[in-house]
């Protein structure tokens, strides 16, 4: 059977008919065509297609597609902002080496946004908790972790403010 | 996927009739984590889901203020329990429980109901329900019905619901003066993955915080259903609750369980397990009620 459905997709409100035995994910790449969602095993062991609905991260994989009718669902293309910058944790991946191969990549930042949009001041438990659920074969995931850490606001609180010595003019006392 | 149809009730009694209706045709769905998994492997077929989840909305766990009881619908996730700064407080045993089930993404969508209807022998939300002496409230075609909830389990992979019956809630009666539990899922990693043993250590202490005035001591993976150990149960009552006593008490509830071989562990690991786990749960649950009790 098919149905109505309406709901928020990165921020646009969409109307669309979707298939009663259509997964999220299924409705995601397949029928809207954004591929940045990614699928994995299928059966919610590896975060690959974990996309974020009402503030929660889910398995796109496991969610029906009429169950997102009235909710707000953001992907990954989602955190771009419209002149194609990237999103402050998508910077934090790149510039820690957060990203080898990158198919986890999609989930792994969904994941970090739904914690970090719920905690800013998210500890190192509180992100390998939010990461438990996301697979990733390449990292080790210690990059992973501190890609999130680099924008997780305890960190910044708590990291020691380091003053560098400014070249030869400020030597006085020394 | 299979195709089926998704068919959504608003309330119990259209959600019964429409199994009625359909009878081996459909089954119910709730969170889905389970159901569209076995969907997906073939496992199963049906041609029409019934969706619990917009019935009763009731998504957090509350209190009843009149009967001090708690109550947890079937339908609320693993992560609203996790979440609900009641149960950490008054329940520690069942956030321990809740907190390391699946993932985030699956907590955020299974319910409690799910996990407990599955029974299967590694369900880690029965065993700390049980260690409170949760019941299960039923409702099917003969209208709503009341069960113990460690009777509601009758095998891997089989409950005590008739044809159409849907579980709506777990009931659990107030905390006890000076009481607190703990659970431990024992097992390679902590999360995604299903225990070896799972442990749960619920203790009453007397007015002297050291005598255990009721113990509940619940295992999961030990025998074919959730296990209450009753013979080390009746052993600590009394007792002062120290590290003598609850490894006489992990002894007597190592030789209580019915732990087999499996992919998982052997026997007699898990036994001795147990006896390791049974004792450091006391200890843990002994701690957390001193501490509740701290002025």
């Amino acid at each position: 059977m098919s149905r109505e459905i309406a709901f928020t997709f990165n921020s646009n409100k969409i109307a669309i008919t979707v298939e009663d035995h259509w997964t999220l994910l299924h409705l995601i790449r397949e029928e809207l065509g954004y591929t940045g969602t990614k699928e994995g095993c299928g059966s919610g062991e590896c975060g690959a297609c974990t996309v974020i609905v009402d503030g929660m991260a889910v398995n796109s994989c496991l969610y029906l597609a009429a169950e997102i009718d009235g909710k707000e669902l953001v992907t990954i293309e989602g955190l771009t902002s419209p002149d194609g910058s990237l999103h402050p944790i998508q910077k934090a991946f790149v510039e820690n080496g957060g990203i080898q191969c990158g198919f986890c990549s999609p989930g792994m930042i969904m994941s970090a946004k739904a914690l970090l949009d719920e905690n800013s001041n998210a500890t190192e438990d509180d992100i390998k908790d939010a990461i438990a659920g996301n697979l990733c074969r390449c990292t080790g995931y210690v990059q992973i972790i501190d890609s999130i850490k680099s924008v997780s606001g305890y960190y910044q609180k708590e990291a020691p403010q380091v003053v560098a010595w400014k070249n030869d003019e400020d030597d006085r006392g020394e | 996927m299979r195709r089926f149809t998704y068919l959504v009730p608003q309330t119990l009694d259209e959600a019964v009739s429409l199994h009625e209706s359909y009878g081996d045709h459909a089954k119910y769905i709730a969170g889905g984590t389970d159901v569209l998994v076995k969907i997906k492997e073939g496992k199963v077929a049906p041609e029409y889901l019934i969706s619990l989840k917009h019935i009763l909305k009731q998504d957090r766990p509350y209190l009843n203020q009149e009967t001090g009881e708690l109550h947890i619908g079937a339908f609320v996730t693993h992560r609203a329990i996790e979440t609900s700064p009641l149960v950490k407080l008054n329940y520690p045993i069942l956030y321990d429980a809740v907190k390391n089930i699946g993932s985030v993404q699956i907590r955020n969508v299974a319910t409690i109901g799910g996990n407990l209807v599955n029974a299967v022998p590694s369900a880690d939300g029965a065993i700390p329900l049980i260690a409170l002496d949760g019941k299960a409230q039923i409702y099917g075609t003969k209208g709503r019905r009341s069960t113990q909830l460690l009777r509601f389990f009758l095998g891997p992979g089989q409950c005590d619901l008739e044809r159409g019956e849907i579980l709506t809630n777990v009931i659990i009666p107030p905390p006890q003066d000076r009481s607190a539990g703990a659970y431990v899922k024992h097992g390679r990693r902590q999360a995604m993955e299903l225990p070896m043993l799972g442990v749960g250590v619920q203790l009453g202490l007397e007015e002297d915080l050291a005598t255990c005035a009721r113990a509940r001591i619940c295992l999961g993976v030990a025998a074919p259903t959730p296990l209450r150990c009753r013979q080390a149960e009746n052993y600590l009552s009394g007792k002062t609750i120290d590290e003598l006593s609850l490894t006489e008490a992990g002894k007597i509830a190592g030789e209580e369980s019915r732990v087999r071989d499996s992919i998982r562990g052997v026997a007699w690991y898990r036994r001795e397990m147990v006896a390791v786990l049974v004792k450091r749960m006391g200890m843990k649950a002994l701690q957390r009620a001193k501490l509740k009790e701290q002025p």
